[in-house]
């Protein structure tokens, strides 16, 4: 793979995020027009917007990998991810943009009216933003890795030291240009390749992938394994022979042919296998110590646990959506609640039309490129496809275009996950406020991911994303749903809510990201937490709501009018909104 | 890295973080009790009393309700060292600490029916029927405000103390001195809201005179222009004799403002140039009802009423994370900052200012005095007028009434 157009391609995507966020405001915004202030954000522009914000390096390089490692069972993450929006269109977005709320933690405090569920939902962000940075930090690693071969730490810095720089320097702030822009560049960056790469499958005959069966090399191929693996070779009639330079089964072999029997293997890191064309792929299956790569669907035990995970996905994926930080900050650019759920339903349909594209780059990718499966480094399909079916320099700019794309992706994401992180720390968390205190917040908002990302395992970034959506879903979706439509809520209810639920699912997700889950049916109950946290934080909320009336704070009817009723009704009949000429 | 290793490590720095969060809470609450020379125990008890009252103190400024008079009772009746105390308005038991609300709540009232006509404190014996009961005697104490006897403060005891009722009695008369500052905020409040009432009902009746002559000088000239400057005009002050809420959107007050500077502009003409640079993203923020126009009055003001030559005018919002920040820059005479400085704190009778004056007032008001105004000016200089809005601050919503 060529480097140069590579590195050319990402530096100019660093560049013209950088640029545009700094120039953009200039450009976008001198005008003398008069009626300026009738020119709000429409609701396709923010659409793009809050698109471009949250198609992460999950959606863009994750699903493909996974769909790629564990076929199309895998297809609820982009179902998930879009349905998310239809859960926060019909439940959540006109009434939360109605309360005034530019933050969750600034809903909990219009709603509740306590400072303490603030300071506590605001915690909450801070640890579901840092859980979603932290695959974004892994996933431009690997990217870079792959791609100019540098070391895994180097692209996480990269992204790191931008996006801080960039948001302390306020050239990031949520300019609602520059994410729409983003999107468009995610979209453009994905579409063009698939498209040539499509027609490059059916010149080759339109193979079919195959899911079921171990995957079948096409063309010989070289494979260097980074960590030590556990793999199996599954073939189902004949042994596997192929070229061992390495250790294998605790034999050293110096590049000579070796014949290995189904079964399991063990494969030490930094050793190359030389496979023939036709082979079949051994499949990594995980193991006691190492963080397994595959403790997604079909870690659990048998039939029983890929169901259990499979709704484990669904209720994380549909309820997570609405308590992201960096979403939820979007739709206070809505001039009201119906341009709110207006921009609600364009999200469902750009995105919809995004996610349509990584699962083709995964069925691809189980074609022509199976033996990164073995690897542990599947989420890399998308960007060595181009090289791998078309080769020459259009593969090579193709594939160049494709990590532009994927950096946008970390770039947008992160720099929005980091704004809403560091404005919650500078706000709740640290003492002081204002300007300088915001840029001081910056630095902890994105350091600790980056520490984590040095000292957590490799997880597939797909499902990395997966876990801080069921935190999100076990603690805002509670305190969102309940605190739009139930009279009831009290702030002892609401906090012991988002601690039971939220907590559980962050010490789940935590146990499950250092390794120390056990393997079977516990691995996978903490692994998919959502299944029994989002419950668990209903039902604390609704329960301790129940045991203290007395706490039901005493503007809640006024403030549950305020979200429900248009905001027509509160100010029509004084005139300021009237077209001019229209007598009151 | 073995999972092992980084799970240790993530112990160890969860452990790590919250004994140093523990040590933080200890220091900042005890102050240090333990082992550092504090004084001898009456100076100490001294301190834990003023701690104690200052406890108390702030849920009583906000007046007597249920909800302050719950909260100010769990701190009074440690500072009493009563088996329990009672706050009462003069209608209802507010709020009950320590034991026996249920046999003794309902009787209360009628205890304290004579004390709420006459204002006499009194101490007698309860009766209760209950021989493990511990409230055998109880305090009756008046809750005074500015209007007589708002309320009573029922101490009970387990015999009949001197002491007791010495500083029951005491205590009474603490929390009325409270409750009366609270009533001095309330009323601080309303000459605000009056002052606020005030300012929106003053738009310059110069700018009446010299708008109509204005629109009057293109009737024959340019009708057309002068229908549009009419309907402006129209507009304009049907938004600013607004009687309904005390916030408005910004979108709202940037339109005002605009039609404001219309009318500026057909007295003028070339001489008043205007640029805006709004940040579409801060147009749903919410603020303080008129607070930008008397800003850009002023700014009209400095630039071309007290100079000959042209004169621009740069308005101009912008996003800054939780924050809108607005602008209104004039390239004017502006003015010494001392002077300034002299308007904005009060001391001197403001002759331009009132605007300035009245908008800083209400923005700290609104949000706090971190928010309020920040004026950038020199004599020849021109003058920068910055607003920081917060997105969102808790009681801030359009048409809303306040936050009181």
């Amino acid at each position: 793979m060529n480097q140069a157009y590579t590195v050319a391609a990402v530096t100019a995507v660093v560049l013209a995020t950088v640029l545009v966020g700094a120039l953009g405001l200039r450009v976008s915004r001198t005008t003398s027009d008069f009626y300026v202030a009738s020119r709000t954000v429409g609701p396709r522009l923010n659409a793009a917007a809050i698109g471009g914000e949250y198609l992460s390096a999950a959606s863009y390089l994750g699903i493909a990998g996974l769909v790629l490692l564990q076929g199309p069972e895998l297809l609820w993450y982009p179902v998930g991810y879009t349905a998310g929006y239809l859960v926060l269109l019909v439940l959540v977005a006109a009434p939360l943009r109605r309360s005034g709320a530019y933050t969750l933690p600034d809903f909990a405090e219009a709603r509740l009216e306590s400072v303490r569920a603030r300071r506590l939902a605001g915690l909450l962000v801070a640890g579901v933003g840092w859980l979603y940075l932290l695959p974004q930090l892994q996933g431009a690693g690997l990217t870079l890795g792959i791609l100019t071969s540098a070391p895994e730490w180097l692209g996480g810095l990269v992204v790191a030291v931008v996006v801080t720089g960039a948001v302390a320097a306020g050239g990031m702030r949520s300019i609602t240009f520059v994410q729409a822009f983003q999107y468009w560049l995610k979209l453009t960056a994905l579409l063009v390749p698939a498209l040539f790469l499509l027609a490059a499958w059916a010149g080759d005959g339109a193979p079919r992938a195959r899911f079921d069966a171990p995957a079948v090399l096409r063309a010989a191929a070289e494979v260097t394994v980074r960590d030590t693996v556990r793999a199996e070779v599954a073939a189902p009639d004949a042994p596997l022979t192929l070229t061992v330079t390495g250790t294998v089964d605790g034999i050293a072999y110096p590049g000579v042919p070796v014949t290995l029997d189904r079964g399991v293997h063990l494969i030490e890191a930094g050793t190359t296998l030389r496979l023939p064309a036709g082979a079949p792929v051994p499949e990594r299956v995980p193991d006691g110590t190492a963080p397994p790569a595959r403790h997604g669907l079909p870690g659990g035990p048998g039939d029983a646990g890929r169901l259990y995970a499979v709704y484990g996905l669904i209720l994380a994926t549909f309820l997570g959506t609405m308590g992201l930080p960096h979403v939820t900050v979007r739709f206070y650019t809505s001039p009201d609640g119906r341009a709110a759920r207006r921009t609600t339903l364009a999200v469902l349909g750009l995105v919809g039309a995004f996610y349509l594209l990584p699962p083709v780059y995964g069925a691809l990718g189980r074609i022509y490129a199976p033996e990164l499966a073995l690897t542990g480094t599947a989420d890399a399909a998308v960007l060595v496809l181009p090289g791998r079916m078309l080769g020459g320099t259009a593969g090579e700019l193709l594939g160049a275009l494709l990590a532009g794309g994927a950096f946008a992706a970390f770039l947008s994401t992160a720099s929005g996950l980091t704004m809403s992180v560091a404005g919650v720390l500078s706000r709740d968390v640290l003492p002081g406020r204002g300007v300088r205190h915001f840029r001081r917040a910056t630095l902890p908002a994105m350091a600790v991911p980056l520490g984590l990302a040095a000292v957590a395992g490799r997880v597939p970034v797909a499902d990395a994303v997966g876990l801080a959506f069921a935190v999100s879903a076990s603690s805002f979706c509670p305190l969102l749903v309940l605190g739009i439509w139930w009279r009831r809520l009290t702030p002892p209810g609401a906090m012991a809510g988002l601690v039971t639920g939220g907590g559980a699912a962050l010490a789940a997700v935590l146990v499950t990201r250092v390794g120390l889950a056990p393997d079977g049916w516990p691995h996978t109950l903490l692994a998919w937490p959502a299944v029994w946290s989002v419950p668990l934080g209903f039902l604390t909320m609704v329960a301790v709501s129940l045991a203290t009336p007395a706490r039901i704070p005493p503007g809640t009817p006024a403030t549950l009018a305020r979200l429900h009723l248009p905001e027509e009704l509160l100010t029509r009949a004084y005139g300021s909104a009237a077209p001019p000429g229209a007598g009151r | 890295m073995s999972g092992t290793a980084a799970a240790a490590l993530a112990a160890a720095g969860v452990v790590l973080l919250s004994a140093g969060f523990a040590l933080g809470r200890r220091t900042a609450r005890r102050g240090g009790d333990d082992g550092r020379d504090l004084g001898t125990p009456v100076e100490r008890a001294t301190f834990q009393t003023l701690h104690t009252a200052s406890l108390a103190a702030p849920p009583l400024r906000a007046g007597l309700t249920g909800e302050t008079a719950r909260r100010a009772v769990r701190r009074l009746r440690p500072l009493l060292g009563t088996e329990a105390l009672c706050l009462t308005d003069r209608t209802a038991v507010l709020a009950w600490d320590g034991p026996g609300a249920g046999h003794h709540g309902d009787g209360v009232m009628e205890r304290v029916a004579g004390l709420l006509e006459t204002g006499r404190g009194q101490s007698l014996r309860t009766g209760c029927a209950d021989p493990d009961c511990p409230l055998r005697w109880a305090v009756l104490a008046p809750l005074t405000g500015e209007d007589g006897v708002v309320g009573a403060l029922v101490a009970y005891g387990s015999r009949e103390s001197a002491v007791l009722a010495r500083a029951a009695t005491e205590l009474a008369r603490w929390v009325s001195v409270q409750l009366e500052l609270a009533e001095l905020d309330r009323s601080r409040t309303r000459a605000v809201e009056a002052e606020i009432r005030a300012l929106r009902a003053q738009i310059s009746p110069h700018f009446i005179f010299n708008s109509l002559a204005a629109i009057a000088s293109f009737v024959r000239t340019d009708p057309e222009r002068a229908r549009e400057l009419l309907l402006e005009f129209a507009d304009f002050t049907r938004y600013s004799f607004r009687r309904h809420g005390d916030f408005t959107r910004l979108a709202d007050e940037l339109r005002s403002v605009e039609q404001y500077l219309a009318l500026a502009g057909a007295r003028f003409g070339d001489r008043l140039r205007v640029t805006l640079r709004i940040a579409p993203e801060v147009l749903p923020v919410t603020l303080p009802f008129l607070c930008l126009q008397p800003l850009v009055e002023n700014a009209v003001k400095h630039g071309l009423e007290d100079s000959r030559t042209a004169c621009r005018i740069t308005i101009a919002a912008r996003d800054a994370g939780a924050e809108a920040v607005v602008t209104v820059e004039d390239d004017g005479v502006g003015m010494d900052p001392a002077a300034l400085r002299a308007i904005l704190a009060g001391e001197r009778p403001p002759s331009a200012g009132i605007g300035l004056t009245n908008v800083d007032e209400r923005l700290r008001r609104a949000y706090g005095d971190a928010c309020g105004l920040v004026a950038e000016t020199a004599v020849g200089a021109g003058m920068k007028v910055t607003l920081r809005i917060p997105k969102y601050h808790p009681g801030v919503h359009p048409g809303g009434a306040g936050q009181d």
